[in-house]
C-alpha cells in the first residue's frame, strides 16, 4: 500500500447522516470478483437518473444533476465530508473500493461505523472524525469551495487561512499508514508468537480444533 | 480488581499479543461465502501465501443463490456473474480443502443459520465472517464479528485479527414479553432506543430474565441485529438453553471432549462484580409489536402507532434524515402503520429464517388465504436443514395452501442479489434486518417486522396488530 503522509485536496460535502454501504455500493456490483474499478458505481442510485448494472456503461447513463457529488464545483475532489455514522450497515469492502476509485483519499465525518472505518485504513483511505461543531464549520466553508491540507504526520487539518484542527488517530494505525505497511506482512512477522499461542490454545481448548467435514 | 465481563473473558483467552489499544487476537472459526471471499483468496495467491488453518474454515454459498429450481443445480442460475462468483468459491474451497456445503448439499444455507445449526459456532470461540451479521453467533456466548474482505484475507493468512478492544455495554431486559411480541420486536425496540450508532465501539451483552427465557432461535435473532445499532458484536451468556441446543449438533464435540468443553463453557458468563461502561434496563412489558417506517433500522414504531411527526426529531440533522426517509417511503407524518397497503411479503433471512420462525408463520396463516392485493408472499428457509425440518412437520403444506410460496434456502430478498427482488415503488413487509434505500430492489420500500406480523400482513394485505389475530393451535410459541 502507498504511504500516506500528507494530502492536499478539494472537499466535496455530502450533507447526510447515516450513509449506509448499501447506498455507497449497491448490491449488483458485489458480484464482481475484482478489487478495483468500482469508481463509476459509488453512490449509484443517487448519482444517476437511470438504474445501473455491471454490464451497463456508466457513461451512457444520465447523471442526476441534484446529487451533491455531481456538482461542477466539486469535480476533482479528493476529500469527502460527511456527517454521523458514515458507512453503517453491510461490511462490504466494495463500498470503500468505490469511494477510493472515485478519487477520494480522505473522509472526514462526525463519526464512522466500525467495520467501514477499518476497511478504509485497509485500503489506504484516511478516515477522520471531528466534533459536530468542527464538521458544521467545514460544511459552511465547503459550499464556497474548500481546499484542505490533511497532515497525518502532524495529525492536523490545515484550513486555507492557516488555522488548523487537530484530529485523533490510534498511534499504530497512524504508523502503519505513514509507512504504507501491509497488514498481513506485519502480522506474519509474529508468526512464531502465533504458533506458540496456537499450540497452547489447542492444549487448553481441544474442542475448538475439530476438523470440519 | 473488579470481575470480568463475558466479552473480557473471551478477549483475554484469545489475546496473542499487544494491548487493548492494538491487539492481535486468535480466530477459532472463520465462515465464508461467495460475495466477500474471492478477492481475499486472490490476494493470498498474489502474495504466494497459504491458508494458515483451513480446518477452521466453513463455507457455503448463500447471498446470490436462486431460491427456485435448485434441482437444476448451477444451471438454475440466470445471472452469469453470480454463477461465476459461486464457482470461484467452489474452486477456492477445493484448492484449500475447506469444508464446504455446496449449492445442492442439503446443509447449504445462510452462513449465520448454518454455523449455529451445525455446532460450528461453539461457546467461547472467536468467530469471523465477511458479513456484518456475524454478530448472530454471539448468542452462543462467542465473540463473533463481521469483517471486511481485507480482514478475511488477513485471517486466512494469519488466523488472527488486528483489533482494538471494545467497551462493554449490557442491556438487561426483565419481565415477560406480551403475547405476540417476539425476539424480533424486542431487538427492533432496542435499536430504536439506541439509534443506529448507539452501539458503536461497544460489545453488547444481552442479559436479564427476558433474554434468559428466549429460545436459542430467539437469541440468535436478537444478536443478529446488534450491528444495526452499530455494535460489531452482541453476546449472551452460556446457560442450559445453549447447552441443550448444542448437544448432538454435528460439529459439537462428543464424549469426553464434550464433558471437558461443557466444564469450561459454564464459566462463560459475566462475573457478578464485572464493570460495564454502559448499562441499559428495559421492561419487557413495555414492548409492542414493532414495524419500521423509514429507511434505517432505528426508524421503528409500534404497529398501533403512526409515522412520527417531524417535530419529534431530536435535531436538524435527524429532521432532514426523516424527511428523506418519508419521501423515499412515500409516507407522511401521522400516517397509521395499519393503513399501509402492501405489495409483497418476505419471510426469511439470517434474522428470521429458522424453524421457529417458520412455525410462527404456519400458525398465523393456517386455514387462511393471502390477500388478493398481495402480488407475492414468500417464505424462504434459512438453510436446507430448516427446509427439511419444516417439511417433516408439514409446515410447507400449510404455507402453500394459504397461497404463500415455499422456496429453497438462501439470502433471497433480504438483499435481493438473486432474482428475488422488489420492483421500484413496491412496499414490502419483511422479516429481514435492513430497510435501507434499495436494499430489496432499487426503489423498493421495506418495512421490518417479526415473522408473525409479516404473515398476518400477508393475509390482511396491510399491517395488523398480531395481538388481535386468531392463531391456529400448532403448539409452541409465536
Ligand atoms: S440473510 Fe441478509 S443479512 Fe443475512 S447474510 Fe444474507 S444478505 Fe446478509
Amino acid at each position: 500500500m502507498a504511504a500516506f503522509i500528507s494530502h492536499q485536496g478539494l472537499v466535496a460535502p455530502m450533507d447526510r447522516a447515516n450513509v449506509d454501504t448499501d447506498a455507497i455500493m449497491p448490491k449488483q456490483y458485489l458480484k464482481c470478483i475484482f478489487k478495483t474499478g468500482y469508481g463509476g458505481w459509488a453512490f449509484d442510485d443517487w448519482r444517476y437518473l437511470d438504474s445501473g448494472d455491471v454490464e451497463i456503461d456508466v457513461n451512457s447513463r444520465r447523471p442526476n444533476p441534484d446529487f451533491e457529488l455531481n456538482q461542477p464545483a466539486y469535480q476533482g475532489a479528493s476529500i469527502l465530508l460527511a456527517r454521523e455514522n458514515f458507512g453503517c450497515g453491510s461490511s462490504r469492502e466494495h463500498a470503500v473500493w468505490g469511494i477510493r476509485d472515485m478519487g477520494f483519499r480522505v473522509i472526514i465525518a462526525t463519526s464512522f461505523a466500525d467495520i467501514f472505518y477499518n476497511n478504509c485504513f485497509n485500503n489506504g483511505i484516511l478516515a477522520i472524525s471531528l466534533t459536530a461543531e468542527q464538521i458544521e464549520r467545514l460544511f459552511g466553508l465547503a459550499e464556497l469551495g474548500l481546499r484542505l491540507t490533511v497532515d497525518l504526520d502532524q495529525t492536523v487539518i490545515v484550513l486555507p487561512d492557516g488555522e488548523y484542527m487537530r484530529f485523533n488517530i490510534e498511534p499504530k494505525r497512524r504508523e502503519k499508514m505513514l509507512q504504507g505497511l501491509d497488514n498481513v506482512a506485519t502480522t506474519l512477522l509474529q508468526r512464531e508468537v502465533i504458533r506458540i499461542f496456537e499450540g497452547q490454545h489447542k492444549a487448553t481448548h481441544p474442542y475448538y480444533f475439530l476438523t470440519l467435514r | 480488581m473488579s470481575g470480568q465481563t463475558l466479552y473480557d473473558k473471551i478477549w483475554q483467552t484469545h489475546l496473542v499479543s499487544g494491548d487493548d489499544e492494538s491487539a492481535l487476537i486468535y480466530i477459532d472459526r472463520h465462515i465464508i461465502h461467495e460475495v466477500t471471499s474471492a478477492q481475499a483468496f486472490e490476494g493470498l495467491k498474489l502474495a504466494g501465501r497459504p491458508v494458515w488453518r483451513s480446518d477452521s474454515v466453513l463455507a457455503t454459498p448463500d447471498h446470490q443463490v436462486p431460491t427456485t429450481d435448485r434441482e437444476k443445480g448451477k444451471a438454475g442460475f440466470v445471472d452469469k456473474l453470480a454463477l461465476l462468483q459461486v464457482s470461484t468459491l467452489d474452486d477456492n474451497c477445493d484448492e484449500h480443502q475447506i469444508a464446504y456445503f455446496k449449492l445442492q448439499d442439503h446443509r447449504q444455507g445462510i452462513v449465520h443459520v448454518v454455523g449455529p445449526e451445525q455446532g460450528a459456532s461453539l461457546p467461547g470461540m472467536t468467530i469471523v465472517c465477511g458479513d456484518s451479521h456475524t454478530s448472530t453467533h454471539g448468542a452462543f456466548a462467542t465473540l463473533a464479528q463481521g469483517i471486511g474482505t481485507s480482514e478475511v484475507e488477513h485471517v486466512l493468512a494469519t488466523q488472527c485479527l488486528q483489533q482494538k478492544k471494545c467497551k462493554n455495554m449490557r442491556i438487561r431486559v426483565e419481565g415477560q414479553l406480551q403475547f405476540g411480541v417476539t425476539a424480533k420486536d424486542l431487538i427492533l425496540h432496542i435499536i430504536a432506543l439506541l439509534g443506529t450508532a448507539g452501539g458503536t465501539g461497544y460489545a453488547i451483552e444481552y442479559a436479564g430474565s427476558t433474554i434468559q427465557s428466549l429460545s436459542m432461535e430467539g437469541r440468535l435473532t436478537v444478536c443478529n441485529m446488534t450491528i444495526e445499532a452499530g455494535a460489531r458484536s452482541g453476546l449472551i451468556a452460556y446457560d442450559q438453553v445453549t447447552e441443550d441446543y448444542l448437544r448432538g449438533c454435528p460439529y459439537a464435540p462428543k464424549g469426553e471432549l464434550w464433558q471437558q468443553a461443557v466444564k469450561y463453557w459454564r464459566s462463560l458468563v459475566s462475573d457478578s462484580d464485572a464493570k460495564f461502561d454502559k448499562e441499559l434496563v428495559i421492561r419487557a412489558e413495555d414492548i409492542q409489536p414493532q414495524v419500521s417506517w423509514g429507511t434505517k433500522p432505528d426508524q421503528v414504531v409500534p404497529v398501533t402507532s403512526t409515522v412520527p411527526p417531524l417535530t419529534a426529531a431530536k435535531d436538524a440533522v435527524q429532521r432532514s434524515d426523516w424527511q428523506r426517509a418519508m419521501q423515499y417511503m412515500a409516507l407522511s407524518e401521522g400516517e397509521a402503520m395499519t393503513a399501509l397497503k402492501l405489495d409483497q411479503v418476505f419471510i426469511g433471512s439470517c434474522t428470521n429464517g429458522r424453524i421457529e420462525d417458520i412455525r410462527a408463520v404456519a400458525k398465523v396463516v393456517k386455514g387462511k388465504q393471502v390477500a388478493p392485493s398481495i402480488k407475492r408472499a414468500m417464505v424462504v428457509p434459512g438453510s436446507g436443514l430448516v427446509k427439511q425440518q419444516a417439511e417433516a412437520e408439514g409446515l410447507d403444506k400449510i404455507i402453500t395452501a394459504a397461497g404463500l410460496e415455499w422456496r429453497y434456502a438462501g439470502c433471497s430478498m433480504c438483499n435481493a442479489m438473486n432474482p428475488d427482488s422488489l420492483a421500484s415503488g413496491e412496499r414490502c413487509a419483511s422479516t429481514s434486518n435492513r430497510n435501507f434505500e434499495g436494499r430489496q430492489g432499487q426503489g423498493g420500500r421495506t418495512h421490518l417486522v417479526s415473522p408473525a406480523m409479516a404473515a398476518a400482513a400477508a393475509i390482511a394485505g396491510h399491517f395488523v396488530d398480531i395481538r388481535q389475530v386468531e392463531l391456529a393451535s400448532l403448539g409452541g410459541e409465536l
